[in-house]
């Protein structure tokens, strides 16, 4: 017996909603996707969900008490508390470039954290 | 009083790509106004992705898709006036700004871009009955209190309204380690865009509560608890169905509108629809000089479109500045079945320069239609569409042929297809 899965895509705005049929966890069709990457995270969201984590870190030295940073990659959807919990430990200092390097490996993932914005 | 050829009022996503395009085109005398302490506008607190998918072709943050502006600005010379509030503009283009540097001073421009965002609506537009205690936010104003203060307003959560900026916020308060306890909307279907409730509620398993709102706040100094009510097709509350919710905090998403007190104080005409001005193709309003873009003109879902629309009204004022004001008559752009508003809602057929976009709200979820634009009875251009719902901004080009030929009032329109 085939299985379907409804599912809204997140890689941007437009949100296609994806229907994915499935045979003991085989993917055996993808529909309603409008680009390849649509099919891309409805295959992956059947193995395990992934998503862009965004948060904010301390900064020092700048007008503004926090820097927003950015994962560059997805990480798993389950280590979003792991995550968390490294970058509420991390203070940078002000200068910062947009796309530097705050963790190089977020929760064992692989990913880096990167500052979203410059701020002087 | 200092004269500028242009002066565009708001430094945010609309003033700044506005700012860029009239340098690009040659207009090099203009000055932007902002009243933060940063240009960027709304974009420097949404530190979440997926800005910039069409204008950049990358998933940005807000911070991110701002940045790239500034640069863009700052490369091109464009001056820009920081904590500066801009308290009257006439008809005439005479601005009156204040800032701590120099007070209160007067400047004419030839051109001005009304690029001055929206507001959220708050508590007291929706007449919750109950005490008035602290801890009831509106969502904007608790994401500038978290993402650019870098304090968290709550611990346990309810949000009323499913617009983006509460699932959003749902979200990041969530990662931040506050319960959300659910998110109650008024209306049978979310308000918000359909990825935002698959990554914002469903990742965290957050409950939707579509037609339900909160009927009461309890709370002598400090937010205790809501009470959640159950709505009929009326919308009206129906009794019995009351649940409680003991939380330390409630956030409104519930409606962004346009803000326009310069606007009105110039004279210029407001479309009750939108909320915001009537513009021509050339985002142009009724008074002659006076352009509208951004969120000032109606609130948009993606910042892409704010984008390409205030390039639109650059490029609008550019051509005012060097050739004036458009002579022949003009028709309306109308929403007819199934939409609910058209922009722009003027266009000066004869006078066109270029493909036109109109942007357009759907008035109630669809699964299949197709949007037509018709001009007596002609129809011009037709396009079929799958789930569209009011929370998506749609749109439909017409040419630079179409537009001239017109000989009548251009209708949009929806027609189901079952």
């Amino acid at each position: 017996m085939s299985e379907r899965k409804e599912l809204i895509c997140v890689n941007c705005p437009m949100g296609c909603r994806v229907t994915v049929e499935l045979e003991r966890k085989e993917v055996l069709s993808v529909t309603g996707n409008s680009c390849p990457r649509g099919r891309e995270y409805a295959i992956q969201e059947c193995i395990q969900p992934m998503r862009i984590l965004t948060s904010t870190v301390r900064i020092e030295g700048a007008g503004a008490r926090v820097l927003p940073v950015i994962t560059e990659e997805a990480i798993p959807l389950e280590k979003m508390d792991e995550a968390m919990e490294e970058i509420r430990n991390v203070t940078v200092h002000a200068p910062v470039q947009i796309g530097t390097v705050i963790l190089d490996n977020l929760a064992g993932t692989g990913v880096k954290l990167t500052a979203s914005r410059s701020m002087h | 009083m200092r004269k500028y050829q242009a002066v565009i009022i708001g430094g945010g996503s609309a003033g700044l790509a506005a700012a860029v395009t009239m340098k690009q085109n040659g207009i090099d005398d203009i000055l932007v106004i902002e009243k933060d302490r940063e240009p960027g506008g709304i974009l420097q607190q949404c530190i979440h992705n997926g800005f910039g998918l069409q204008t950049f072709k990358e998933q940005l943050s807000g911070p991110a898709y701002a940045e790239r502006f500034i640069d863009q600005a700052e490369e091109l010379g464009v001056k820009i006036l920081l904590n500066t509030m801009v308290t009257h503009l006439s008809k005439d283009r005479v601005i009156e700004y204040v800032n701590p540097e120099e007070g209160c001073v007067q400047i004419q421009a030839d051109a001005v871009i009304l690029a001055v965002g929206c507001y959220e609506r708050s508590r007291g537009a929706l007449a919750i009955p109950g005490e008035r205690p602290a801890g009831v936010f509106t969502a904007g104003q608790a994401q500038r209190y978290l993402n650019i203060e870098g304090y968290l307003v709550g611990k346990k959560v309810f949000i009323l309204g499913s617009g983006d900026i509460g699932l959003i916020m749902a979200r990041r308060m969530t990662l931040e380690g506050a319960k959300v306890y659910g998110v109650a909307e008024l209306m049978p279907y979310s308000n918000g865009l359909p990825r935002n409730i698959q990554q914002c509620l469903n990742d965290f398993n957050i409950p939707l509560y579509l037609s339900h709102t909160v009927t009461h706040i309890y709370g002598k100094d400090r937010l205790e608890r809501i009470e959640l009510s159950a709505v009929d097709e009326n919308r009206k509350p129906i009794p019995g169905s009351e649940q409680y919710f003991d939380v330390d905090t409630l956030l409104l998403s519930v409606g962004l509108i346009p803000e326009n007190h310069l606007a009105e104080e110039a004279g210029v005409k407001l479309d009750p629809r939108t909320k915001g001005p009537v513009v021509d193709e050339d985002y142009m309003t009724n008074v002659e000089g006076i352009f509208s873009c951004g969120n000032g003109l109606h609130v948009h879902d993606l910042v892409d479109f704010v984008t390409l629309q205030a390039q639109r009204a650059a490029a609008g004022a550019v051509r005012y500045l060097k050739e004036g004001q458009k002579t022949k008559p003009s028709v309306k752009a109308e929403p007819g079945n199934g939409i609910g508003y058209v922009v722009p809602a003027v266009i000066h057929p004869g006078e066109v320069s270029g493909t036109k976009e109109f942007f357009f709200r759907i008035k109630a979820p669809v699964d299949k239609a197709v949007v037509k634009a018709v001009c007596g009875g002609r129809v011009i251009r037709q396009r079929n569409r799958t789930k569209m719902v009011p929370s998506e901004m749609e749109r439909i080009t017409l040419t630079e042929k179409e537009l001239n030929e017109l000989d009548g009032d251009l209708v949009i329109e929806m027609e189901e297809i079952l």
